[in-house]
């Protein structure tokens, strides 16, 4: 084992962890520890835009964007935080494109803007062009400027350590109204290094978490393999709550059977949803803004139309992308990456036929909960001194209960800049924390049981099977019945887990042993989101309960919070379900009210 | 700036065949995998597998197959599995490709597939490579914006017609198909390859960049862009699309016309 001293640890080199980079290693000894390579990070596969409300197409202000976020989140938002976000989006922009990001261009030479869902003037008179671009490739070039000014600024990466235990200490403290509690501290994080099998421990004043989400819970999704929601997991098993995990958005394009992402984009340069007859169905659902409604939305209408057999196919299983009507020439300009998916991969021509397309599980909304300045909260409100999270491994909560597109990519400059500032502020007025004793224990002893175990259990069968029962009963219309019947599924997994063996004994890129870690991880958040599903009997946002078909703002205006707790029983209640401990954390409102979700 | 679309129909007809096909066909396809694993031997062999697979799968898939059915030692690198991270290069049927974007359906599969790491870097195991050497050229070119001006409040003004001129090598996702199937870089590992002059390319031509010249003093280097043999086997290899070939020309019509 190899012991590694760092002001600053970034876990995760997407968009967040980059950004975060940047700051911070101008301002502190910073390393960067990431499982893949950085500019392999699932920030890349993002395609439409990045809105922010720099007004160089049409009247635009920060003040609409904030409004659309929170209407968008159903409310659940923090306002605090999407005010925040709405604000700094314009520098956000800018930020990039001094470093150089080669966004579109107006006639003028402005970065130019075009529509996204849910965006609008004016509180939703109407669709706006606030999402600034680079063709549908905009996350690929957002992960490559960030790379590109890390080299500029010598930023230190460790590639292929794949971080799997964050190092803490608890300490006595007492609250201002005098009751004890237990202050968590940050010491570090243990890494295994992929391409020798060995372990080296980071101590860290401060660790920035920025590793993404846990999309590969679900079977049909737009998100990497990679995706296991392995911060997430670390934090959740070190004693840090989660937030809002119930909320996972589907977004509505996906190509059908594979769950590749089209972006929004293309809806929002004008192409629209038809169903087997051949009807424009949004019209139904959201008669001012049509195809261009929020991705919950949109999604829940694509499943209500192949529910009642309107779906195309021979399994009348999925719905039609109809670009046809637009000139290909403008297809080749804007969305060139995306046409060419659905012709690399389903042989279709959109030129001149409709893309087959069906919702694909894509974003956590929920995640570690931060406040405004990406500081870690290990209760609704004590911060962890030296912990930060930025991007989709956080819930901050800028997304409530569905994110708007574009606001991804946003979130992630935004916070990952946040928290790459504060990281290193606070690495300079702060000591080390002294390791706990045998630091590396608990990731040795979690890798020896894999390695060495003899089970007879696979594990790419177990997870086939999670995923499975998750797209059918965790997916856009959930009941009491169908997310009891995951949680029965999963307890049955867990047990078979203990049963996994590897083929792979070897020390030297043992990808074998790294799936099986990353299965623990979806089991574990799969887990925490049925069971803060099953508590919130209410319809809002991404989360949709058919026994509970509306929003509930009496019962259930406010952020669902899950512990890891041993003892909680498993007796059914709601707020304790085998080893799961739910509370919840009041919502954030500075200027809007709650009103109904109607576009 | 987006022209102002036309409203589209509420209903159309849509003609019968739109979204029938019936059922995916499946089909047996027989892998051969090169397999290198220092820990067991220094020797490499080629390993056999049968797996049964669908129209719409991928070289990829079939090798998920394996490791998750097969044998779990298979190792390979791979992540978006569509195409935009670049995780998988690999060499298929003896051309470099993504796994993940080349279909099974596209390869001749009455005969085996054969699948190997990509060539010219080092093998850590299996189909994986030491890409550090390949990620060191990307870095000498200086691959970032630098700009010598004054910072502007807002953005820096680029016109589209400027903005287009380097729009083929932003495409790049650093998979190093290109590098690995260039006999150049085959024989002489100093040489940068293709990636890294893309990579430079994609900044020389930006308009709001400066620093042009130091990068065509980079690549007038004896291991610059004077190696390529513009053998083409970089823009064939491409999974982008990159006129990889032309953008090397173009780098070197820069180094010349500024000598003149």
């Amino acid at each position: 084992m190899q012991v590694h001293k760092y002001d600053v640890v970034i876990v995760g080199a997407g968009g967040a962890g980059m950004r975060a980079a940047i700051e911070s290693g101008q301002r502190a000894r910073t390393a960067v520890l990431t499982k893949l390579y950085p500019t392999r990070s699932h920030t890349g596969a993002a395609q439409g835009g990045m809105c922010a409300a720099l007004a160089n197409v049409e009247e635009d202000n920060w003040e609409w964007h904030t409004f659309d976020t929170i209407k968008g989140g159903d409310y659940l938002v923090d306002q605090d935080a999407a005010e925040v976000m709405a604000k700094e989006a314009i520098d956000a922009v800018l930020d990039l494109e001094k470093m150089g990001l080669p966004f579109n261009r107006t006639p003028e030479g402005r970065i130019d803007q075009r529509r996204f869902g849910g965006h609008t003037r004016d509180h939703g008179k109407a669709p706006v062009r606030r999402a600034c671009y680079a063709a549908d490739r905009t996350g690929h070039m957002i992960l490559q400027t960030l790379y590109q000014n890390c080299v500029k600024h010598n930023v230190e990466f460790y590639n292929e350590y794949y971080v799997l235990d964050l190092l803490t200490v608890e300490e006595d403290a007492v609250r201002e109204d005098g009751t004890p509690y237990k202050q968590k501290r940050v010491a570090g994080v243990v890494s295994y290094d992929l391409a020798s099998g060995e372990l080296h421990v980071f101590q860290a004043k401060s660790v920035v978490f920025a590793s993404g989400g846990a999309g590969k819970v679900f079977k049909t999704t737009s998100n990497a393999h990679t995706l296991t929601g392995d911060g997430m997991g670390i934090a959740f098993r070190r004693g840090i709550p989660l937030e809002d995990m119930e909320f996972f958005q589907f977004h509505p394009t996906g190509l059908a059977g594979l769950g590749i992402l089209l972006s929004e984009a293309a809806r929002g340069e004008g192409a629209i949803l038809r169903n087997s007859e051949g009807e424009r169905f949004m019209e139904r659902y959201a008669p001012t803004i049509k195809d261009l409604a929020p991705r919950d939305i949109v999604a829940r209408s694509m499943a209500n139309e192949v529910r009642e057999g309107r779906g195309c196919g021979p399994n009348k299983d999925y719905v039609l992308l109809d670009l046809t009507h637009l000139e290909p020439a403008h297809i080749d300009a804007k969305l060139p990456d995306i046409t060419e998916f659905a012709r690399t991969y389903l042989g279709v021509e959109p030129y001149t036929e409709p893309v087959p397309v069906f919702p694909t599980a894509h974003y956590a909304m929920g995640g570690i909960p931060t406040n405004i300045s990406a500081e870690v909260l290990q209760d609704n409100d004590t911060v962890v001194p030296g912990l930060y999270a930025a991007g989709e491994v956080a819930c901050v909560s800028v997304h409530g209960s569905n994110r708007l597109g574009t606001n991804s990519l946003l979130d992630i400059n935004v916070f990952g800049k946040r928290a790459g500032i504060a990281a290193a502020e606070y690495a300079k007025t702060a000591d080390f924390v002294e390791l706990p004793a045998d630091p590396e224990a608990y990731t040795l002893n979690l890798l020896d049981h894999v390695r060495t175990s003899d089970g007879t259990e696979k594990v790419a069968a177990i997870r086939k099977e999670l995923q499975d029962t998750m797209d059918a009963n965790m997916q856009v219309f959930r009941t009491a019945e169908t997310l009891n019947q995951v949680l029965t599924d999963i307890a049955s997994f867990e047990e078979r887990y203990q049963r996994i063996s590897v083929q792979d004994k070897g020390k030297r890129f043992n990808l074998d042993l790294l799936e099986a870690v990353e299965l623990g991880f979806l089991l574990e958040l799969a887990k925490v989101m049925t069971v803060a599903a099953l508590h919130r009997e209410e319809s809002r946002g991404g989360h949709f309960r058919e026994d509970f078909p509306e929003r509930d703002d009496e019962k259930f205006m406010k952020h669902s919070m899950a512990y890891k707790d041993e003892h909680a029983p498993a007796d059914g209640s709601a707020e304790a379900i085998a080893g799961i401990r739910l509370s919840t954390k009041p919502v954030v409102f500075t200027r809007y009210e709650p009103m109904v979700r109607k576009y | 700036m987006s022209a102002e679309l036309a409203e589209p129909a509420s209903k159309i007809e849509l003609p019968a065949h739109i979204g029938g096909g019936g059922d995916i066909p499946s089909f047996d396809v027989h892998l051969r995998v090169r397999r290198y694993n220092p820990e067991v031997s220094e020797e490499s062999t080629w390993d056999d597998f049968h797996v049964t697979m669908y129209g719409t799968d991928r070289v990829l898939d079939a090798l998920h197959k394996i490791k998750w059915e097969i044998d779990g030692s298979v190792s390979f690198r791979r992540s978006c599995a569509h195409g935009v991270c670049g995780s998988d290069a690999m060499r298929i049927n003896g051309r470099n490709r993504l796994a993940c974007k080349t279909l099974l359906k596209d390869l001749d599969t009455t005969k085996p597939i054969t699948v190997e790491p990509i060539k010219g870097l080092p093998v850590e195991k299996d189909l994986i490579v030491d890409m550090e050497p390949f990620f060191q050229s990307f870095r000498e070119v200086m691959p970032f914006l630098i700009n010598r001006g004054h910072e502007p409040t807002k953005e820096r003004l680029q016109s589209a017609e400027d903005r287009e001129r380097f729009d083929d090598t932003t495409k790049c996702i650093l998979c190093a198909a290109c590098t690995s199937s260039c006999p150049v870089f085959w024989t002489d590992g100093q040489y940068f390859g293709p990636a890294a002059i893309v990579n430079a390319h994609r900044f020389i031509f930006d308009s709001r960049d400066d620093a042009g010249d130091m990068r065509l003093e980079i690549l007038n280097d004896k291991e610059g862009v004077w190696r390529c043999r513009t053998t083409f086997n970089c823009t064939e290899a491409c999974p982008r699309g990159i006129q990889v070939t032309q953008a090397i020309a173009e780098v070197k019509q820069a180094i010349l016309a500024r000598k003149i």
